[in-house]
Protein backbone atom coordinates (compact mmCIF):
# COMPACT_ATOMS: atom_id res chain seq x y z
CA UNK A 1 0.00 0.00 0.00
CA UNK A 2 1.02 3.82 -0.94
CA UNK A 3 0.83 5.80 2.02
CA UNK A 4 2.64 9.63 1.96
CA UNK A 5 5.12 10.18 4.56
CA UNK A 6 3.46 12.22 8.16
CA UNK A 7 2.03 15.47 7.43
CA UNK A 8 0.19 18.03 9.01
CA UNK A 9 -3.07 19.22 7.58
CA UNK A 10 -5.28 23.14 8.11
CA UNK A 11 -8.28 23.76 6.30
CA UNK A 12 -7.95 27.28 4.95
CA UNK A 13 -11.43 29.07 5.42
CA UNK A 14 -10.42 32.16 3.85
CA UNK A 15 -7.83 33.21 1.10
CA UNK A 16 -5.85 35.22 3.65
CA UNK A 17 -5.68 32.41 6.88
CA UNK A 18 -3.93 30.14 3.16
CA UNK A 19 -1.67 32.86 2.31
CA UNK A 20 -0.55 33.22 6.37
CA UNK A 21 -0.17 28.99 6.86
CA UNK A 22 2.06 29.46 3.59
CA UNK A 23 4.12 31.82 4.86
CA UNK A 24 4.22 30.43 8.26
CA UNK A 25 5.77 27.44 7.34
CA UNK A 26 7.54 28.44 4.32
CA UNK A 27 9.06 25.71 1.78
CA UNK A 28 7.31 23.10 3.78
CA UNK A 29 4.20 23.93 3.01
CA UNK A 30 2.27 22.96 -0.08
CA UNK A 31 -1.53 23.97 -1.10
CA UNK A 32 -3.41 21.04 -1.99
CA UNK A 33 -6.49 21.67 -4.33
CA UNK A 34 -7.47 18.34 -6.46
CA UNK A 35 -4.98 16.71 -4.99
CA UNK A 36 -4.45 14.47 -7.74
CA UNK A 37 -0.88 15.57 -8.68
CA UNK A 38 0.09 15.90 -5.48
CA UNK A 39 -0.89 13.19 -3.67
CA UNK A 40 0.62 10.75 -6.29
CA UNK A 41 3.85 12.43 -6.01
CA UNK A 42 3.77 11.99 -2.10
CA UNK A 43 2.96 8.57 -2.25
CA UNK A 44 5.99 8.29 -4.18
CA UNK A 45 8.30 10.45 -1.57
CA UNK A 46 8.59 12.47 -4.63
CA UNK A 47 7.15 15.34 -2.48
CA UNK A 48 7.43 15.38 1.16
CA UNK A 49 5.32 18.76 2.47
CA UNK A 50 5.23 19.18 6.23
CA UNK A 51 1.64 21.05 6.05
CA UNK A 52 -0.88 21.04 2.90
CA UNK A 53 -3.09 23.61 3.17
CA UNK A 54 -6.73 21.93 2.12
CA UNK A 55 -8.05 24.92 -0.80
CA UNK A 56 -11.24 23.14 -1.37
CA UNK A 57 -13.56 25.17 0.54
CA UNK A 58 -12.44 28.29 -0.97
CA UNK A 59 -15.52 28.76 -3.08
CA UNK A 60 -14.51 32.29 -3.81
CA UNK A 61 -11.87 30.49 -6.13
CA UNK A 62 -14.28 28.48 -8.15
CA UNK A 63 -15.38 30.72 -10.79
CA UNK A 64 -15.96 31.88 -14.55
CA UNK A 65 -17.17 34.89 -15.49
CA UNK A 66 -16.74 37.22 -18.31
CA UNK A 67 -15.12 40.46 -17.30
CA UNK A 68 -14.56 43.34 -19.72
CA UNK A 69 -13.04 41.54 -23.03
CA UNK A 70 -11.10 38.68 -20.43
CA UNK A 71 -12.78 35.03 -18.79
CA UNK A 72 -11.31 34.79 -15.51
CA UNK A 73 -11.37 31.55 -14.27
CA UNK A 74 -10.70 30.83 -10.47
CA UNK A 75 -7.60 29.10 -9.68
CA UNK A 76 -10.07 25.86 -7.83
CA UNK A 77 -12.23 25.83 -11.20
CA UNK A 78 -12.26 21.87 -12.21
CA UNK A 79 -11.45 20.02 -14.88
CA UNK A 80 -15.49 19.01 -15.00
CA UNK A 81 -16.33 22.66 -14.50
CA UNK A 82 -14.71 24.01 -17.44
CA UNK A 83 -16.03 21.17 -19.92
CA UNK A 84 -19.64 21.50 -18.84
CA UNK A 85 -19.22 25.20 -19.28
CA UNK A 86 -21.04 26.62 -22.29
CA UNK A 87 -19.18 30.26 -21.94
CA UNK A 88 -16.05 28.44 -21.94
CA UNK A 89 -17.11 26.23 -25.09
CA UNK A 90 -18.01 29.25 -26.36
CA UNK A 91 -15.14 31.41 -26.74
CA UNK A 92 -12.56 28.87 -26.19
CA UNK A 93 -13.23 25.97 -27.95
CA UNK A 94 -9.71 24.65 -27.10
CA UNK A 95 -10.39 24.08 -23.73
CA UNK A 96 -13.18 21.80 -24.41
CA UNK A 97 -11.15 20.11 -27.23
CA UNK A 98 -8.54 18.83 -24.16
CA UNK A 99 -10.67 18.65 -21.31
CA UNK A 100 -12.24 16.08 -22.80
CA UNK A 101 -9.19 14.18 -22.97
CA UNK A 102 -7.18 15.55 -19.95
CA UNK A 103 -7.63 11.98 -17.61
CA UNK A 104 -11.25 10.34 -16.94
CA UNK A 105 -14.03 11.64 -15.38
CA UNK A 106 -13.38 10.82 -11.56
CA UNK A 107 -10.09 12.88 -12.10
CA UNK A 108 -11.56 15.75 -13.99
CA UNK A 109 -13.60 15.87 -10.71
CA UNK A 110 -11.19 16.33 -8.50
CA UNK A 111 -8.26 18.70 -11.03
CA UNK A 112 -8.46 22.09 -11.17
CA UNK A 113 -7.00 24.27 -13.29
CA UNK A 114 -4.92 26.01 -10.39
CA UNK A 115 -3.47 22.66 -9.77
CA UNK A 116 -2.79 21.92 -13.69
CA UNK A 117 -0.80 25.26 -13.84
CA UNK A 118 1.32 25.20 -10.57
CA UNK A 119 2.31 21.62 -11.18
CA UNK A 120 4.24 22.61 -14.13
CA UNK A 121 4.92 19.17 -15.62
CA UNK A 122 5.67 19.76 -19.18
CA UNK A 123 2.53 17.39 -20.30
CA UNK A 124 -0.24 18.88 -18.69
CA UNK A 125 -2.17 19.75 -21.13
CA UNK A 126 -3.85 23.02 -20.00
CA UNK A 127 -0.41 24.59 -19.58
CA UNK A 128 -0.08 24.27 -23.48
CA UNK A 129 -3.97 25.61 -23.82
CA UNK A 130 -3.32 28.51 -21.44
CA UNK A 131 0.10 29.02 -23.26
CA UNK A 132 -1.86 29.16 -26.83
CA UNK A 133 -4.10 31.32 -25.15
CA UNK A 134 -2.00 33.90 -23.91
CA UNK A 135 -3.76 33.55 -20.90
CA UNK A 136 -1.81 35.77 -17.65
CA UNK A 137 -2.40 34.16 -14.02
CA UNK A 138 -3.10 36.02 -10.80
CA UNK A 139 -0.58 35.03 -8.08
CA UNK A 140 -1.92 36.32 -4.66
CA UNK A 141 0.44 37.11 -1.62
CA UNK A 142 0.91 39.13 1.56
CA UNK A 143 1.90 42.39 -0.42
CA UNK A 144 -1.30 41.70 -2.87
CA UNK A 145 -1.78 40.66 -6.24
CA UNK A 146 -0.03 40.26 -9.41
CA UNK A 147 -0.59 39.36 -12.91
CA UNK A 148 1.85 37.56 -15.00
CA UNK A 149 1.90 36.48 -18.49
CA UNK A 150 1.52 32.62 -18.90
CA UNK A 151 5.50 32.81 -20.92
CA UNK A 152 7.13 33.63 -17.27
CA UNK A 153 4.74 31.70 -15.44
CA UNK A 154 6.52 28.31 -16.05
CA UNK A 155 9.92 28.52 -15.24
CA UNK A 156 11.47 24.97 -15.67
CA UNK A 157 9.80 21.64 -14.79
CA UNK A 158 7.82 21.67 -11.75
CA UNK A 159 8.54 25.66 -10.68
CA UNK A 160 6.66 28.44 -11.80
CA UNK A 161 6.36 31.80 -10.96
CA UNK A 162 4.55 31.46 -7.26
CA UNK A 163 6.92 32.61 -4.49
CA UNK A 164 7.11 31.22 -0.39
CA UNK A 165 3.92 32.63 1.10
CA UNK A 166 1.94 33.17 -2.31
CA UNK A 167 -0.73 31.23 -4.56
CA UNK A 168 -2.19 31.72 -7.60
CA UNK A 169 -5.64 32.61 -7.69
CA UNK A 170 -7.19 33.43 -10.87
CA UNK A 171 -6.42 32.80 -14.63
CA UNK A 172 -6.98 35.03 -17.40
CA UNK A 173 -7.56 35.03 -21.05
CA UNK A 174 -8.44 37.23 -23.13
CA UNK A 175 -11.58 36.91 -25.54
CA UNK A 176 -10.85 37.81 -29.16
CA UNK A 177 -13.26 38.73 -32.03
CA UNK A 178 -13.07 36.19 -34.54
CA UNK A 179 -11.13 34.34 -32.67
CA UNK A 180 -10.70 30.57 -33.28
CA UNK A 181 -8.41 27.47 -31.13
CA UNK A 182 -8.22 24.04 -31.14
CA UNK A 183 -6.46 21.27 -29.50
CA UNK A 184 -5.20 17.79 -31.14
CA UNK A 185 -3.40 15.27 -28.47
CA UNK A 186 -2.21 11.67 -28.88
CA UNK A 187 -2.23 9.74 -26.41
CA UNK A 188 -1.36 5.31 -25.89
CA UNK A 189 -4.93 4.96 -24.36
CA UNK A 190 -8.23 6.79 -23.17
CA UNK A 191 -7.24 9.36 -20.18
CA UNK A 192 -3.49 8.55 -20.17
CA UNK A 193 -1.34 11.79 -20.55
CA UNK A 194 -0.52 12.87 -23.83
CA UNK A 195 2.76 11.12 -26.18
CA UNK A 196 2.50 14.80 -27.64
CA UNK A 197 0.03 17.41 -28.24
CA UNK A 198 -0.19 21.04 -30.07
CA UNK A 199 -2.99 23.70 -29.07
CA UNK A 200 -3.26 26.34 -31.37
CA UNK A 201 -5.17 29.92 -31.09
CA UNK A 202 -5.94 32.47 -33.54
CA UNK A 203 -7.83 35.30 -34.97
CA UNK A 204 -8.66 36.46 -38.71
CA UNK A 205 -7.97 39.98 -39.52
CA UNK A 206 -9.53 40.38 -43.51
CA UNK A 207 -8.63 37.04 -44.34
CA UNK A 208 -5.32 37.03 -42.41
CA UNK A 209 -3.83 35.46 -39.46
CA UNK A 210 -2.97 37.86 -36.28
CA UNK A 211 -3.02 37.03 -32.69
CA UNK A 212 -1.38 33.68 -33.07
CA UNK A 213 -0.81 31.56 -30.17
CA UNK A 214 0.80 28.23 -30.21
CA UNK A 215 1.12 25.69 -27.60
CA UNK A 216 2.90 21.92 -27.17
CA UNK A 217 2.70 19.27 -24.40
CA UNK A 218 5.17 16.48 -23.52
CA UNK A 219 7.52 17.42 -25.95
CA UNK A 220 9.85 19.61 -23.58
CA UNK A 221 10.50 20.85 -20.24
CA UNK A 222 10.10 24.52 -19.86
CA UNK A 223 11.43 26.94 -22.21
CA UNK A 224 10.07 25.78 -25.53
CA UNK A 225 10.35 28.63 -28.30
CA UNK A 226 7.68 28.87 -30.16
CA UNK A 227 7.93 32.70 -30.49
CA UNK A 228 9.35 31.63 -34.27
CA UNK A 229 6.23 29.96 -34.76
CA UNK A 230 3.56 32.57 -33.82
CA UNK A 231 5.85 34.92 -35.70
CA UNK A 232 5.77 33.20 -38.99
CA UNK A 233 1.76 32.54 -38.63
CA UNK A 234 1.33 35.93 -37.63
CA UNK A 235 -0.04 38.15 -41.05
CA UNK A 236 -0.29 35.04 -43.49
CA UNK A 237 -3.03 33.70 -45.35
CA UNK A 238 -4.29 30.59 -44.11
CA UNK A 239 -2.94 28.26 -46.66
CA UNK A 240 -1.32 24.69 -46.35
CA UNK A 241 2.11 25.68 -47.33
CA UNK A 242 1.98 27.85 -44.25
CA UNK A 243 0.78 25.16 -41.86
CA UNK A 244 3.62 22.93 -43.32
CA UNK A 245 5.95 25.45 -43.04
CA UNK A 246 4.97 26.46 -38.80
CA UNK A 247 4.88 22.42 -38.39
CA UNK A 248 8.22 22.12 -39.28
CA UNK A 249 9.06 24.99 -36.91
CA UNK A 250 7.25 23.49 -33.84
CA UNK A 251 8.76 20.15 -35.02
CA UNK A 252 12.31 22.05 -35.05
CA UNK A 253 11.69 24.00 -31.67
CA UNK A 254 11.06 21.16 -29.21
CA UNK A 255 13.08 18.87 -27.11
CA UNK A 256 11.18 15.58 -26.89
CA UNK A 257 12.93 12.91 -25.05
CA UNK A 258 12.39 9.23 -25.55
CA UNK A 259 10.64 7.28 -23.17
CA UNK A 260 7.71 4.57 -22.50
CA UNK A 261 5.17 6.82 -24.17
CA UNK A 262 7.39 7.38 -27.65
CA UNK A 263 10.71 7.74 -29.24
CA UNK A 264 12.01 11.35 -29.47
CA UNK A 265 11.56 11.23 -33.12
CA UNK A 266 7.90 10.28 -33.12
CA UNK A 267 7.31 12.66 -30.95
CA UNK A 268 8.89 15.33 -32.37
CA UNK A 269 6.47 14.24 -35.96
CA UNK A 270 3.67 14.85 -33.80
CA UNK A 271 4.78 18.52 -32.70
CA UNK A 272 4.88 19.05 -35.97
CA UNK A 273 1.67 17.09 -37.32
CA UNK A 274 -0.65 18.35 -34.37
CA UNK A 275 0.05 21.40 -34.64
CA UNK A 276 -0.94 21.45 -38.67
CA UNK A 277 -4.26 19.89 -37.10
CA UNK A 278 -4.84 22.31 -34.37
CA UNK A 279 -4.28 25.10 -37.28
CA UNK A 280 -6.44 23.98 -39.63
CA UNK A 281 -9.34 23.63 -36.93
CA UNK A 282 -8.32 26.85 -35.53
CA UNK A 283 -8.54 28.84 -38.98
CA UNK A 284 -11.77 26.72 -39.80
CA UNK A 285 -13.65 27.58 -36.39
CA UNK A 286 -12.68 31.84 -36.60
CA UNK A 287 -14.40 31.69 -39.84
CA UNK A 288 -17.04 29.79 -38.57
CA UNK A 289 -17.39 32.46 -35.60
CA UNK A 290 -16.92 35.01 -38.15
CA UNK A 291 -19.49 34.41 -40.19
CA UNK A 292 -21.94 33.94 -37.18
CA UNK A 293 -21.17 37.35 -35.55
CA UNK A 294 -21.35 39.22 -39.37
CA UNK A 295 -24.65 38.05 -39.32
CA UNK A 296 -25.87 38.71 -35.75
CA UNK B 1 -7.29 14.77 13.62
CA UNK B 2 -10.66 13.81 14.71
CA UNK B 3 -13.07 14.03 11.36
CA UNK B 4 -16.94 13.26 10.90
CA UNK B 5 -17.62 12.19 7.55
CA UNK B 6 -21.00 11.50 5.83
CA UNK B 7 -21.07 7.87 4.53
CA UNK B 8 -24.57 6.59 3.21
CA UNK B 9 -26.56 9.44 5.42
CA UNK B 10 -24.52 8.72 8.41
CA UNK B 11 -22.40 10.70 10.04
CA UNK B 12 -19.10 8.66 10.88
CA UNK B 13 -16.66 9.82 13.28
CA UNK B 14 -12.67 8.88 13.87
CA UNK B 15 -9.47 9.69 14.94
CA UNK B 16 -7.13 9.38 11.79
CA UNK B 17 -4.29 10.97 10.39
CA UNK B 18 -3.83 13.53 7.40
CA UNK B 19 -2.23 10.88 5.41
CA UNK B 20 -4.99 8.63 5.71
CA UNK B 21 -6.60 7.86 2.69
CA UNK B 22 -10.22 8.22 2.25
CA UNK B 23 -10.30 4.47 0.66
CA UNK B 24 -8.42 2.56 3.88
CA UNK B 25 -10.84 4.80 6.16
CA UNK B 26 -14.00 3.37 4.45
CA UNK B 27 -12.63 -0.12 4.06
CA UNK B 28 -10.68 -0.34 7.39
CA UNK B 29 -12.26 1.91 9.40
CA UNK B 30 -15.70 1.46 8.80
CA UNK B 31 -15.48 -2.06 7.49
CA UNK B 32 -17.44 -0.88 4.05
CA UNK B 33 -15.14 -3.57 2.11
CA UNK B 34 -17.59 -3.05 -0.77
CA UNK B 35 -15.25 -0.32 -2.20
CA UNK B 36 -12.29 -2.12 -3.45
CA UNK B 37 -8.82 -1.24 -4.20
CA UNK B 38 -6.51 -1.97 -6.83
CA UNK B 39 -3.68 0.25 -8.17
CA UNK B 40 -3.48 2.62 -5.68
CA UNK B 41 -2.18 5.22 -8.33
CA UNK B 42 -5.64 6.71 -9.07
CA UNK B 43 -5.44 4.94 -12.35
CA UNK B 44 -7.76 1.55 -12.72
CA UNK B 45 -11.00 3.32 -11.02
CA UNK B 46 -11.78 0.27 -8.53
CA UNK B 47 -11.75 2.31 -5.92
CA UNK B 48 -14.32 4.77 -7.03
CA UNK B 49 -17.26 6.76 -4.70
CA UNK B 50 -19.50 8.78 -4.54
CA UNK B 51 -18.24 12.28 -3.21
CA UNK B 52 -21.29 14.74 -2.93
CA UNK B 53 -22.71 12.68 -5.59
CA UNK B 54 -20.19 12.49 -8.08
CA UNK B 55 -17.80 9.76 -8.72
CA UNK B 56 -13.68 10.49 -7.53
CA UNK B 57 -11.11 7.73 -6.64
CA UNK B 58 -10.71 7.16 -2.99
CA UNK B 59 -7.12 6.44 -3.00
CA UNK B 60 -6.33 9.57 -4.24
CA UNK B 61 -8.42 11.50 -1.77
CA UNK B 62 -7.53 12.28 2.00
CA UNK B 63 -10.00 11.10 4.83
CA UNK B 64 -9.56 14.51 6.36
CA UNK B 65 -10.60 16.08 2.91
CA UNK B 66 -14.11 14.34 3.10
CA UNK B 67 -14.63 15.05 6.36
CA UNK B 68 -17.83 17.70 6.25
CA UNK B 69 -18.84 15.87 2.84
CA UNK B 70 -20.90 12.97 1.70
CA UNK B 71 -19.51 9.68 0.76
CA UNK B 72 -22.13 6.99 -0.71
CA UNK B 73 -20.55 3.75 -1.17
CA UNK B 74 -22.28 0.39 -3.10
CA UNK B 75 -23.35 -0.80 0.51
CA UNK B 76 -25.62 1.88 0.19
CA UNK B 77 -27.32 0.98 -3.32
CA UNK B 78 -29.84 -1.46 -2.46
CA UNK B 79 -32.44 -0.46 -0.25
CA UNK B 80 -33.19 -3.07 1.66
CA UNK B 81 -33.69 -6.61 -0.36
CA UNK B 82 -34.68 -4.03 -3.47
CA UNK B 83 -31.45 -3.75 -5.59
CA UNK B 84 -30.69 -0.33 -7.52
CA UNK B 85 -31.96 -0.86 -10.88
CA UNK B 86 -28.32 -0.48 -12.03
CA UNK B 87 -27.44 -3.90 -9.42
CA UNK B 88 -30.35 -5.24 -11.67
CA UNK B 89 -29.20 -4.57 -14.64
CA UNK B 90 -25.60 -6.21 -13.43
CA UNK B 91 -27.46 -8.83 -12.74
CA UNK B 92 -29.65 -9.15 -16.25
CA UNK B 93 -27.09 -8.07 -18.41
CA UNK B 94 -24.34 -9.97 -16.84
CA UNK B 95 -22.13 -6.64 -15.97
CA UNK B 96 -19.67 -8.75 -14.03
CA UNK B 97 -17.46 -11.79 -13.74
CA UNK B 98 -14.94 -11.45 -11.16
CA UNK B 99 -16.67 -8.49 -9.71
CA UNK B 100 -13.49 -6.85 -8.62
CA UNK B 101 -14.66 -3.51 -10.84
CA UNK B 102 -18.47 -3.76 -10.04
CA UNK B 103 -19.29 -1.37 -7.49
CA UNK B 104 -17.13 1.44 -9.00
CA UNK B 105 -19.04 0.89 -12.04
CA UNK B 106 -22.27 0.00 -10.38
CA UNK B 107 -21.49 4.01 -8.47
CA UNK B 108 -20.62 5.51 -11.60
CA UNK B 109 -23.83 4.21 -13.51
CA UNK B 110 -25.35 5.37 -10.57
CA UNK B 111 -24.18 9.01 -10.25
CA UNK B 112 -25.02 9.50 -14.62
CA UNK B 113 -28.65 8.29 -14.44
CA UNK B 114 -29.44 10.66 -11.30
CA UNK B 115 -28.01 13.37 -14.01
CA UNK B 116 -28.67 12.01 -17.52
CA UNK B 117 -31.77 9.48 -16.79
CA UNK B 118 -31.67 8.68 -20.86
CA UNK B 119 -27.91 8.33 -21.58
CA UNK B 120 -26.88 7.68 -25.05
CA UNK B 121 -23.91 4.26 -25.48
CA UNK B 122 -20.95 6.81 -26.05
CA UNK B 123 -22.06 8.91 -22.76
CA UNK B 124 -22.53 5.22 -20.52
CA UNK B 125 -18.69 4.25 -22.15
CA UNK B 126 -17.61 7.73 -21.20
CA UNK B 127 -18.72 8.14 -17.78
CA UNK B 128 -17.00 4.97 -17.37
CA UNK B 129 -13.96 5.26 -19.41
CA UNK B 130 -11.78 6.21 -16.05
CA UNK B 131 -12.35 2.42 -14.65
CA UNK B 132 -11.28 -0.47 -16.15
CA UNK B 133 -12.59 -4.22 -16.51
CA UNK B 134 -10.22 -6.57 -17.00
CA UNK B 135 -13.02 -9.07 -17.75
CA UNK B 136 -16.22 -8.06 -19.82
CA UNK B 137 -15.00 -6.36 -22.67
CA UNK B 138 -17.13 -3.19 -21.48
CA UNK B 139 -20.06 -4.28 -23.30
CA UNK B 140 -22.09 -5.72 -20.92
CA UNK B 141 -21.46 -2.86 -18.56
CA UNK B 142 -22.51 -0.46 -21.01
CA UNK B 143 -26.15 -2.66 -21.40
CA UNK B 144 -25.97 -3.41 -17.86
CA UNK B 145 -26.37 0.25 -17.05
CA UNK B 146 -28.62 0.88 -20.39
CA UNK B 147 -30.85 -1.53 -18.80
CA UNK B 148 -31.12 0.33 -15.91
CA UNK B 149 -32.34 3.72 -17.31
CA UNK B 150 -35.03 1.53 -19.50
CA UNK B 151 -35.87 -0.01 -16.59
CA UNK B 152 -36.31 3.41 -14.37
CA UNK B 153 -38.12 5.30 -17.15
CA UNK B 154 -40.92 2.25 -17.51
CA UNK B 155 -40.94 2.49 -13.91
CA UNK B 156 -41.42 6.32 -14.05
CA UNK B 157 -43.63 6.50 -17.45
CA UNK B 158 -47.17 4.61 -17.40
CA UNK B 159 -48.87 6.93 -14.40
CA UNK B 160 -47.45 10.20 -15.79
CA UNK B 161 -47.90 9.27 -20.15
CA UNK B 162 -49.85 6.37 -20.68
CA UNK B 163 -52.51 5.91 -18.72
CA UNK B 164 -54.30 3.74 -20.31
CA UNK B 165 -51.81 0.98 -20.45
CA UNK B 166 -51.53 1.66 -16.61
CA UNK B 167 -52.17 -1.88 -15.87
CA UNK B 168 -49.08 -3.03 -16.71
CA UNK B 169 -46.93 -0.72 -13.98
CA UNK B 170 -46.20 -3.47 -11.13
CA UNK B 171 -46.03 -0.64 -8.45
CA UNK B 172 -42.78 -0.94 -7.32
CA UNK B 173 -42.15 2.65 -6.52
CA UNK B 174 -42.34 2.11 -2.88
C1 LIG C 1 -4.76 9.08 -13.60
C2 LIG C 1 -4.46 10.51 -13.92
C3 LIG C 1 -4.39 10.91 -15.25
C4 LIG C 1 -4.12 12.22 -15.57
N1 LIG C 1 -4.08 12.57 -16.89
C5 LIG C 1 -3.84 13.85 -17.22
C6 LIG C 1 -3.80 14.26 -18.58
O1 LIG C 1 -4.02 13.46 -19.49
N2 LIG C 1 -3.52 15.56 -18.86
C7 LIG C 1 -3.30 16.47 -17.87
O2 LIG C 1 -3.08 17.63 -18.18
N3 LIG C 1 -3.36 16.13 -16.58
C8 LIG C 1 -3.61 14.84 -16.24
N4 LIG C 1 -3.65 14.49 -14.92
C9 LIG C 1 -3.41 15.50 -13.90
C10 LIG C 1 -4.71 16.07 -13.40
O3 LIG C 1 -5.21 16.93 -14.37
C11 LIG C 1 -4.45 16.80 -12.08
O4 LIG C 1 -5.58 16.81 -11.33
C12 LIG C 1 -3.98 18.22 -12.22
O5 LIG C 1 -2.85 18.28 -13.00
C13 LIG C 1 -3.58 18.83 -10.90
O6 LIG C 1 -4.66 19.45 -10.40
P1 LIG C 1 -4.99 19.30 -8.87
O7 LIG C 1 -6.01 20.31 -8.56
O8 LIG C 1 -5.31 17.88 -8.60
O9 LIG C 1 -3.61 19.72 -8.18
P2 LIG C 1 -2.92 19.27 -6.83
O10 LIG C 1 -2.46 17.88 -6.96
O11 LIG C 1 -3.76 19.62 -5.69
O12 LIG C 1 -1.67 20.25 -6.85
C14 LIG C 1 -0.66 20.15 -7.83
C15 LIG C 1 0.45 21.16 -7.49
O13 LIG C 1 -0.03 22.49 -7.61
C16 LIG C 1 0.04 23.20 -6.38
N5 LIG C 1 -1.18 24.01 -6.33
C17 LIG C 1 -2.46 23.60 -6.54
N6 LIG C 1 -3.30 24.66 -6.52
C18 LIG C 1 -2.53 25.76 -6.28
C19 LIG C 1 -2.82 27.16 -6.16
N7 LIG C 1 -4.06 27.63 -6.29
N8 LIG C 1 -1.78 28.00 -5.90
C20 LIG C 1 -0.53 27.53 -5.79
N9 LIG C 1 -0.19 26.22 -5.90
C21 LIG C 1 -1.18 25.35 -6.15
C22 LIG C 1 0.14 22.13 -5.32
O14 LIG C 1 0.81 22.61 -4.18
C23 LIG C 1 0.94 21.07 -6.04
O15 LIG C 1 2.30 21.40 -6.02
C24 LIG C 1 -3.91 13.17 -14.56
C25 LIG C 1 -3.97 12.79 -13.23
C26 LIG C 1 -4.24 11.48 -12.90
C27 LIG C 1 -4.30 11.10 -11.46
S1 LIG D 1 -7.13 1.92 -6.40
FE1 LIG D 1 -7.84 3.91 -6.74
S2 LIG D 1 -7.75 4.09 -8.87
FE2 LIG D 1 -6.89 2.12 -8.55
S1 LIG E 1 -15.69 -8.00 -13.71
FE1 LIG E 1 -13.64 -8.55 -13.37
S2 LIG E 1 -12.65 -6.63 -13.54
FE2 LIG E 1 -14.63 -6.17 -14.17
Amino acid sequence: MQVPASFDYRRATSVAEALELLRRYGEEARVVAGGHSLLPMMKLRLAGPELLVDINDLHELDHIELVGDELRVGALTRHRTLLESPLVGRYFPIVHDAEKVIADPPVRNRGTIGGSLCQADPSEDLSAVCGALHARVVIRGEGGERVVPMADFHQGPYETAVGVGEMLVQVRIPVLPGAGSAYEKVERKSGDWAVAAAGVALTLREGRIADAGVGLAAVGAGALNLDAVQELLNGGEPSEALYEEAALLASANCSPVTDGRGSAEYKRHLAGELTRRALRRSVARARTAQGTTGEA
Amino acid sequence: MRITVNVNGEDRTREVEPRHLLVRFLRDDLELTGTHWGCDTSNCGTCVVLMDGEPVKSCTVLAVMAAGHEIRTVEDLADGDRLDPVQQGFIEQHGLQCGFCTPGMMLTGRALLDRNPDPSDQEIREAISGQLCRCTGYLNIVRSIRWAAREEAAVAAPEATTPATATATTGSQA
